[in-house]
């Protein structure tokens, strides 16, 4: 049984009617393994996880047909119940490091407050976890550091304290929404290997949200490629990058700039994505896709298994690959 | 396939400029007139302003006679009232709303000449201020620091104390009191244009200094005193009549509203009339323009306004 | 901490010469005679006149009476009252715990109730609440606050009896000024009813003072804490998975409370400006009153010392709340 299962996942700003920003995503992901989320800005991959966490307030609307963590349906919880869940099992580090933190409190206190709402921990036991939990993230200097103010740590830093804080709570779940895009390329390497070095030691499960394809290929053992806040195609990394079968991801990775040394521009799809007014009915690539049919305009394409991976596709492609 | 572009494209018909790009003017007023309390605020003042300008006529009678057989004649609407006077007489006999509809002239002059006259002293001060940063700006800063260290009405007060009481030295107090608010806001704002590529240009083509502070800087600050003079006005309003209410202001018998509240104070149980409605136009006027003035500046800088 | 504290007394010199520069302006500006103006009265005889220069030092330079003066305050003599001829000094600190007293009852009130009602307007925002506490604080800071205390009078106490009309404590009560500040002495009396009396004698006065600052703080705190709400920092905290009060009230308010921090400094000198009319309105034997009295009785000395005096608490004020600011802000703290 996996250790997440999403299906139909419908969230909405507005009324019943308004444009849905997630639309009909299916995923799942086993506990201990890292689960890669790639898609453009807007594709709906970081609302899907705040709506797991229960972070979307209204007008936000969130439908699905199930949003289980660990046996539990997340939608039927109350906001107590969902509360001793979420920054416990369930874990998020953000995107930019430098506001993630409350400029008002240490950083001390910041972790503190996560043992001692999730674990019970007060006084000097509180402390003491935290300082290891700073040593664990490779905080040098973790004891001058646990009295610190954000404002005095630099980004690394600070993204570093914000995983302290995450699984602080010993989650089994870690989301990580891309937890390197405001840092700097040589820390975002430190970074990513510190999440991947957490993740294998304590065994859990790392959703990593993220348009850097190299780090996807790098980390990640399945990899959910979103478009219009509906989920593409899921597959496993080597393959999926090797023989992508839906026309999304392939042109994806056509794109990456290493792919076109030579060309005269890069290659990219035509048109944008679709918005509010220009929803298709059928699939939601139709309007941009290469291989488009006469079909594929009428019908929403399901997501099925397919060779390697699941597609949500009527033609996907390098399939003849055994 | 399409057919051939013609050689030479021509419109249809002449567009209209005014249509595709609305005048700074009709933008403005467009984004004025969305605020629902800022067009009633207009709406009141404009009123106020009729009643200020046309007062003589428009008054049912001369604010100062006094009708012996009248004292202290409730409203209309209360039992011993008579439409005569529809607000009811003071304790002199005197028409109330007279009164107040010459009480709104007086207020108007006293807000537009303290406005005017700390308005261009402080525009230049701030101006040298921000042109001169070195030994005049700081200089003229810290005079303005310590006019601002004590209260504005208190040094509304010290100066009323020296010069007298009465109308003028009234004007002259609140244009005092007002300054340094005005001087720092546009050496802010000019120290913010200094920077810019469009002044630095200016200065390369070989701009007089005169022409680089009124022509090239000046009209790019306005936005924030223009809000800030109808902010003054509200102030002055409201300090003239504090003064005139502790008698150091306007004297009695001239109708300044805060001056009628003075001598109301002792008619508390018999005529709540002659306290309530001075203080209510004073309440009125000052939240008209106040709402005007939170208006203007949503209209003129979305940036300065507060998270809504 | 400390250089920071350092730093902010450096810039309180300058402004404290300042004012006494303008002080002293103050009372050479006044039209006529110098000496009847100091002395009060009028028409003295030329031998008396020559003597009250040299002793008032009158004919020596500007700058050097300057010093003068300033030395004078240096050693604490501020004049004398020219109607109670009691020094200023001690007639300021037989009234200023009046006023004090009066001002932070008034700043109590406007501080909780303003940041109950900004809080709670910003986490209800768009409704009839929300609507209700923008429309009465834009009314609060229109409207002259004499005419306020004045219908506030009309209605609880000549209409309705609730309140006494003017003054600290009834007559019949004795009352020994211990420390001056009638709650406190009230109660160290043992007079019986005595509080009750002098509680029900505070209670419109700051009421009326604090209307003001109220209005100026709900709104700020509202528009503060609606900008803090949108914070990251505060997706981060719920995302940790605590308690939504936690989140707003050691999350959110911490951080909305540094801006409003400092407009609750700038009211202080709002508040001395309203004592003024509030004490007159109801006869609240504070230094307003004094000062306002002192005017119209042409008693100089009282009115320029009297100035000076409370625009040093002012300045005074306004450099606690600077360090308030900077311990409740650790960025600026550790800014230069």
């Amino acid at each position: 049984m996996s250790l997440l299962q999403i299906n139909n996942l419908n969230v909405r700003f507005g009324d019943a009617h308004a444009v849905p920003v997630v639309d009909g995503l299916d995923l799942a992901v086993d506990a201990g393994e890292i689960l890669a989320i790639v898609g453009e800005s807007g594709s709906g991959k970081s609302v899907t996880m705040m709506a797991l966490m229960g972070l979307i307030d209204a007008p936000g609307r969130i439908t699905a047909d199930s949003l289980t963590f660990d046996g539990t349906d997340m939608l039927k919880l109350s906001g107590r119940q969902r509360r001793k869940v979420v920054g416990k099992d369930i874990a998020m580090v953000f995107q930019d490091p430098m506001t993630a933190l409350n400029p008002s409190y240490t950083v001390g206190f910041q972790i503190e407050e996560v043992l001692r709402q999730h674990l019970g921990l007060k006084g000097k036991a509180a402390r003491q976890r935290a300082l290891e939990l700073l040593k664990k993230v490779e905080i040098p200097a973790a004891e001058s550091r646990l009295d610190a103010y954000p404002h005095q740590l630099s980004g690394g830093m600070s993204q570093r304290v914000a995983i302290a804080m995450a699984i602080a709570g010993e989650p089994k779940l870690l989301i990580a929404d891309e937890p390197t895009t405001a840092l700097d390329v040589t820390i975002q390497a430190q970074i990513m290997e510190l999440l991947v070095n957490l993740q294998k030691e304590r065994n859990m499960a790392l959703i990593l949200i993220t348009h850097d394809l190299a780090v996807v290929a790098e980390t990640a053992r399945r990899v959910c490629v979103m478009y219009a806040g509906q989920a593409v195609e899921v597959g496993q990394v080597p393959e999926l990058f090797d023989v992508p079968a839906h026309p999304y991801s392939e042109a994806l990775l056509a794109a990456i700039p290493e792919h076109s040394i030579g060309a005269e521009r890069l290659a990219t799809l035509p048109g944008i994505v679709p918005g509010r007014y220009d929803r298709p009915d059928g699939c939601l690539l139709s309007p941009r896709c290469p291989y488009v049919q006469d079909n594929c305009r009428r019908q929403r394409p399901p997501l099925d298994p397919q060779a390697h991976s699941l597609v949500r596709c009527f033609y996907p492609l390098n399939q003849e690959v055994a | 396939m399409t057919s051939p572009i013609p050689k030479s494209v021509t419109p249809a018909s002449p567009v209209d400029q005014s249509l595709l790009y609305p005048s700074p003017y009709k933008e403005f007023w467009h984004a004025f007139a969305q605020n629902k309390g800022a067009v009633m605020g207009l709406a009141f003042m404009c009123l106020v302003v009729f009643c200020a300008l046309f007062a003589p006529w428009v008054a049912p009678h001369d604010p100062s006679e006094q009708y012996r057989d009248f004292l202290l004649t409730p409203p209309v609407w209360l039992e011993g009232g008579t439409w005569q006077f529809i607000l009811g007489t003071d304790e002199l006999g005197r028409d109330l709303l007279s009164r107040l509809i010459q009480g709104a002239r007086l207020s108007l002059l006293i807000g537009l000449s303290s406005v005017v006259m700390s308005l261009i002293p402080g525009i230049l001060l701030g101006l040298l201020a921000g042109f001169f940063p070195n030994f005049i700006g700081p200089s003229i800063m810290r005079l303005m620091d310590v006019m601002l260290a004590l209260p504005s009405l208190l040094l509304a007060v010290a100066i009323v104390a020296i010069l007298g009481p009465g109308l003028i030295n009234t004007v002259i107090a609140i244009a005092i009191v007002s300054l340094p608010s005005y001087v720092r806001l546009t050496r802010a704002a000019v120290m913010g244009e200094l920077n810019r590529d469009y002044v630095t240009a200016a200065r390369l083509a070989g701009a007089s200094l005169p022409r680089l502070m009124f022509v090239t800087v000046l009209p790019n600050c306005m936005a924030p005193l223009i809000v800030q003079a109808t902010l003054s006005f509200s102030s002055a309003i409201l300090d003239a009549a504090a003064l005139g209410f502790l008698g150091l202001g306007v004297q009695p018998p001239t109708p300044e509203w805060g001056t009628m509240l003075a001598s109301a104070r002792d008619y508390i149980e018999r005529a709540w009339w002659v306290v309530s409605l001075p203080g209510l136009t004073i309440l009125l006027s000052v939240l008209a323009i106040n709402l005007m003035g939170d208006g203007l500046r949503d209209a003129l800088d979305p940036k300065l306004k507060n998270a809504a | 901490m400390l250089s920071f504290i350092a730093r902010r007394l450096g810039l309180l010199i300058p402004t404290f010469f300042g004012i006494t520069l303008l002080t002293f302006a103050l009372i050479r500006l006044i039209p006529g005679d110098p000496v009847e103006v100091m002395m009060g009265e009028r028409r003295v005889d030329p031998e008396m006149h020559a003597q009250a220069m040299e002793r008032l030092g009158l004919n020596k330079p500007l700058p050097v009476q300057y010093l003068d003066y300033v030395g004078k305050l240096a050693k604490g003599d501020l004049g004398e009252s020219l109607r109670t001829r009691e020094s200023v000094w001690s007639e300021f600190l037989t009234l200023f715990p009046a006023t004090l007293e009066l001002a932070f009852a008034a700043l109590l009130f406007a501080g909780i109730v303003g940041l109950l009602a900004g809080v709670i307007a910003a986490l209800k925002r768009g409704s009839l609440f929300d609507h209700g506490v923008m429309g009465i604080s834009l009314a609060g800071y229109s409207m002259p606050i004499f005419w306020w205390g004045l219908i506030l009078i009309m209605f609880f106490s000549v209409s309705l009896g609730w309140t006494p009309v003017s003054g600290r404590i009834d007559l019949l009560y004795d009352i020994e000024p211990k420390t001056g500040f009638m709650l406190i002495d009230t109660l160290l009396s043992d007079e019986e009813g005595a509080f009750k009396d002098a509680v029900m004698h505070l209670i419109l006065p700051a009421i009326v003072l604090g209307t003001i600052p109220l209005a100026v703080i709900a709104r700020m705190t509202r528009s503060s804490m609606l900008e803090v709400l949108r914070e990251d920092y505060i997706r981060t905290a719920r995302a940790k998975g605590l308690s939504p009060a936690r989140v707003v009230f050691v999350h959110g308010l911490r951080n909305a409370l540094i801006p409003v921090l400092t407009v609750f400094g700038l009211q202080v000198g709002t508040l001395l400006a309203g004592a003024v009319l509030t004490e007159t309105i109801f006869s609240w034997p504070g230094i307003g009153k004094w000062l306002i009295e002192a005017i119209g009785a042409r008693d100089y000395p009282v009115v320029q010392n009297g100035i000076l005096l409370i625009a040093c608490l002012v300045i005074l004020v306004n450099f606690v709340v600077d360090i308030l600011y900077g311990l409740a802000n650790p960025r600026i703290r550790h800014q230069r």
